[in-house]
């Protein structure tokens, strides 16, 4: 293994992936509670608050990578565009499925805002996974002179 | 399907890598290989890049097709579609994560170094396409097929166990999401550097097929329930 490479997997990061699956886990606790109680009147109090801790964990999460110094922004980007995509793809079958099945009103606004969430969150899990190991600089980019 | 050359990844292998470099730590349990380089070529020129897709393109005609299906099911409401890509998807779904967990994932540690990059180039990219898409139909199916049989109502007599379906896959979810899916494309990305890095592969390679483990633990609570279900 070069010295580069060992920098590379050496380099310290924000535990993005654990607040990362915190985030996921309080939208999916928010989906499991609406979709356990949609067909009766049901508190959107709960799913709100999951909803909104989960937004701002995804944001402060973003922001503490922002942190890192010569993370592979990159790679970071080059992944989560594609895997934004796919994920985008996904929620929109989902929601496809909520809207013909009626759901409307809160539930509505906040299943959608969560599955908006979800097709952020795991994009970004994805792309941080992989641009965590990558080199700061594209292979074959020339370093800015300091 | 894939662009992987086998042989030419077993040459590149044996040719370039020593046995301190990437594969050899993949998995704790695998044996030291036979074969390689004496050591003094462990500073040799690095390998060229592994020669596979990370997302296999042609697989993306069986995705399309499978999207478009389930949007048709959903959009028809019949009975009959909705069953079937809930069933099928369910049981593509089941077994493929029971049978990685707990048959290949044991296997894939006991295989020497070079078939198991040989497997994992081979079969990751499958599942980079696979997992999601039999996942997304057997979801949006089923929930448009407890609403058409009203099982998701909470007036349903077993609806109890419904909510424990919920919760079930909503675990398998945050894991295969959180954990899984990013390790399975990381470890792809990795083995296409021209130096990968041993550790590296072997975190990642470690986190998938742990998970894939639970997950596979996790789909028996699943095919409990729904068995419980069906037969209500």
């Amino acid at each position: 293994m070069t010295a580069g490479a060992h920098v590379m997997t050496e380099r310290r990061h924000p535990p993005f992936t654990q607040v990362g699956m915190a985030s996921l886990a309080l939208i999916v606790t928010g989906g499991i509670y609406l979709s356990s109680n949609l067909s009766e009147h049901v508190s959107l109090a709960p799913a709100v608050a999951l909803l909104a801790a989960s937004a701002l964990l995804l944001a402060g999460n973003l922001f503490s990578l922002t942190r890192v110094e010569g993370f592979a922004w990159w790679r970071f980007f080059q992944v989560a565009k594609w895997t934004f995509l796919a994920y985008l793809t996904t929620a929109g079958l989902i929601e496809f499925a909520f809207l013909e099945n009626h759901t409307s009103g809160g539930p509505l606004i906040v299943l959608t805002l969560s599955l908006a969430i979800f097709a952020i969150e795991v994009p970004t899990l994805i792309a941080f996974t992989v641009a965590r190991y990558a080199p700061s600089q594209p292979p074959g980019s020339v370093r800015p002179v300091t | 399907m894939i662009a992987v050359k086998p042989r030419s990844v077993l040459i590149l292998w044996t040719a370039a890598a020593s046995r301190t470099t990437i594969l050899d730590n993949m998995a704790t349990t695998a044996p030291p290989p036979t074969m390689g380089p004496p050591a003094e070529d462990a500073h040799a020129a690095p390998r060229p890049a592994l020669d596979f897709e990370i997302v296999p393109r042609k697989g993306l005609i069986f995705v399309a097709i499978a999207v478009v299906a389930l949007v048709a099911a959903i959009a028809a409401n019949k009975l009959w579609p909705l069953v079937f890509l809930h069933v099928a998807g369910g049981a593509a779904w089941t077994i493929i994560d029971l049978f990685l967990g707990l048959v290949l994932g044991p296997i894939m540690g006991s295989m020497s170094i070079p078939s198991r990059l040989e497997f994992t180039t081979r079969l990751m990219p499958k599942m980079v396409l696979i997992m999601p898409i039999v996942v997304t139909l057997t979801l949006a199916s089923g929930w448009q097929l407890g609403a058409h049989l009203g099982t998701v109502s909470s007036s349903y007599p077993e609806h109890a166990w419904v909510v424990a379906s919920f919760i079930v896959v909503g675990v398998m979810a945050v894991l295969a999401l959180g954990l899984l899916e990013p390790a399975n494309i990381a470890v792809l990305f990795e083995l296409k550097k021209p130096q990968p890095d041993p550790a590296v592969i072997s975190r990642l390679m470690k986190r998938f097929i742990y998970c894939a483990g639970i997950l596979g633990i996790m789909q028996v609570a699943t095919l409990v329930i729904m068995t419980k279900l069906a037969s209500s």
